[in-house]
């Protein structure tokens, strides 16, 4: 019975600090407290280097929290599980592998037939647009076209847990408004729960029912705003809505000033 | 060429006039630079010869082009004291062959599985410097010792010649995968088997192919160098008694016989590498 009422994603008091070369501790984040409900999509931002990639890390099951609990699916995490999905903020196609056969590496992986994970592979390479492309190898795309080849990889899975690391960020305003319209009419017809980690925080409220924004690192949460801008929404139509200026501004007030905190330091170590 | 001189033939736009005259200009490079090569082999050619004939150097020990080409005929024609030439051109390219193929494959598997295991490579790393360390080719009187006139001995020897190269490319490989594509293929559902399979090695495959041109030429030395320590057949043995003999012609003429044997091996490694390697952009001005 737990399984359908607990959330998603729950973190409890979690924490990461990576030995670096010298040997000392570096904290990553700290003290994280944040819950992620089945279905809900969650936007997280905060200021470069604070610590998002390694909160999703420690979602994913890549990495093990050095203090506190992670749960998914209300159980603690132990290694990498099945449901979960991942779109890395740095390319992570498999170059020796063509388009198609990217696409096709997660059911192969999984244990799908062959010709099965072919027929989901070209169904969701139709639905990112690159149906032209399935024969090409990554290094004969342009890095918009890689980051959907990554995107439809990640979808084939159907996973119920989709963490997104600003996978929007290599690419150009309109591709990524376009990329935007489509990940969120995915995510409506798979009902899976997303964390989207991002700089930009337009991205952020125009996708998210929820915005989490991060401290300086160490980076725990600060705040958390709830998003009621109504569904289905059109990122570029809801940008122009005076609500969503008014979140803007609100949400500003608090992630600018981490930002100016972690731009303050930069300085300062610089100096 | 048809293409480019039939574009010549029609009065040109600017555009396709510009790219007929790169076109062209790339052509003539060519021309030239191959030509530079033909002038210089026959330049170094005649004057070996002329100094050979007017007794500038000693003709006695360091023969002349034509003596050589003579040799070289001779074998070919008459085959060698030996018996034939392809014979024992056969005996040193099947030694090398086998040596290669065990020395590459137990390179590729040891150096893959101590990069990908943290435990084995801290046990058996310092071993592996140590015998890296020594000059193996010493080995190969050993070997003589060991298995006999045979194929064996040379065959060991250009083992453990190949080895050590491909080891240490196949280990640095599997060390040097990126580790985003080792997370995502482990949260797309890769088992540890299949990260192995799936993407060290053929991340690897780059690292270790380099060593595969170098090693090859490492089989030839090892088979070679056994077969001159003592041997029944093979160019190797050709060199001894030739030098035996006091005929240093024949020497060189081994020489020569080797070096196409070698250059013949690498061009085919390089087509199944082409083959291999479609996924990997070409790189600009890059030519092997
Ligand atoms: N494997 C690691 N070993 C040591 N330190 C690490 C490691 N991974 C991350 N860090 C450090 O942890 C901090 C947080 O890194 P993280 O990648 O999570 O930041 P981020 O918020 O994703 O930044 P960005 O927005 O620039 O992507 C950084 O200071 C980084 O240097
Ligand atoms: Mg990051």
């Amino acid at each position: 019975m737990t399984h359908h009422t607990s959330p998603a994603i729950e973190l409890r008091g979690a924490g990461k600090a990576f030995r670096t070369p010298s040997g000392a501790l570096h904290t990553a984040v700290r003290e994280l407290d944040l819950t992620v409900e089945r279905g809900e999509f969650v936007a997280v931002v905060g200021p470069t280097g604070c610590g998002k990639s390694t909160t999703l890390t420690l979602v994913s099951g890549l990495e093990e929290p050095t203090e506190g609990e992670v749960l998914v699916g209300g159980e603690p995490v132990r290694g990498i599980g099945g449901d979960v999905g991942f779109v890395f903020q740095q390319d992570a196609v498999f170059p020796w592998r063509t388009v198609l056969s990217n696409v096709m590496a997660g059911p192969r992986f999984r244990g799908v037939a062959k010709t099965e994970a072919r027929e989901r592979a070209r169904d969701w390479l139709a639905r990112v647009g690159l149906s032209a492309f399935e024969d090409r190898y990554p290094h004969q795309l342009s890095g918009g076209q890689r980051k959907r080849v990554a995107l439809a990889a990640t979808f084939v899975n159907d996973p119920s847990i989709l963490l997104m690391d600003e996978p929007f960020s290599a690419l150009d305003v309109q591709t990524r408004a376009l990329m935007s319209d489509q990940l969120l009419e995915l995510w409506a017809g798979t009902g899976s729960s997303v964390v989207f980690v991002t700089h930009d925080l337009e991205e952020s409220i125009a996708l998210a029912d929820k915005v989490v924004v991060m401290t300086a690192g160490p980076a725990t949460v600060k705040e958390v705003f709830t998003i009621d801008l109504p569904r289905p929404r059109k990122v570029e139509e809801v940008r122009l809505e005076p609500r969503f200026v008014e979140i803007y501004r609100e949400i500003w007030s608090s992630l600018g000033e981490e930002v100016r905190i972690t731009r303050e330091r930069g300085t300062a170590d610089a100096a | 060429m048809p293409p480019e001189s039939v574009a010549l033939a029609q009065p040109a736009t600017k555009p396709t006039d510009r790219t007929a005259a790169r076109a062209r200009a790339v052509r003539n490079r060519t021309l030239l630079v191959q030509g530079c090569r033909l002038l210089v082999l026959a330049a170094v050619l005649g004057l070996w010869e002329w100094f050979a004939r007017t007794g500038v150097i000693d003709p006695f020990n360091f023969s002349m082009p034509s003596r050589i080409w003579d040799q070289i005929w001779t074998w070919t024609a008459h085959g060698t004291a030996q018996g034939p030439l392809g014979a024992q051109i056969w005996a040193t390219l099947y030694e090398a062959l086998y040596g290669w193929v065990i020395g590459v494959a137990a390179g590729v598997l040891l150096g893959i599985a101590l990069g990908r295991v943290r435990f084995l490579a801290d046990v058996f790393g310092p071993y592996v410097k140590i015998l890296n360390a020594m000059p193996r080719i010493v080995l190969a009187p050993i070997f003589l010792i060991w298995f006999g006139l045979g194929p064996a001995s040379k065959i060991a020897s250009a083992v453990v010649l190949v080895f050590f190269p491909v080891f240490f490319n196949a280990f640095q490989g599997a060390r040097e995968v990126d580790r985003n594509l080792v997370a995502n293929a482990r949260i797309l559902g890769a088992s540890d088997r299949r990260v192995t399979f799936q993407v060290v090695i053929p991340s690897a495959t780059s690292w270790i192919f380099t060593s595969l041109h170098i090693s090859f030429g490492f089989a030839l030395i090892g088979a070679i160098v056994g077969e001159y320590i003592g041997a029944t057949e093979g160019i190797g043995l050709l060199v001894a008694n030739s030098q035996g003999t006091l005929n240093s012609a024949g020497v060189y003429a081994a020489m020569v016989i080797l070096a196409v044997v070698a250059l013949a091996a690498e061009g085919l490694l390089t087509l199944v590498e082409k083959r291999l390697f479609r996924w990997k952009p070409v790189q600009p001005g890059a030519e092997r």
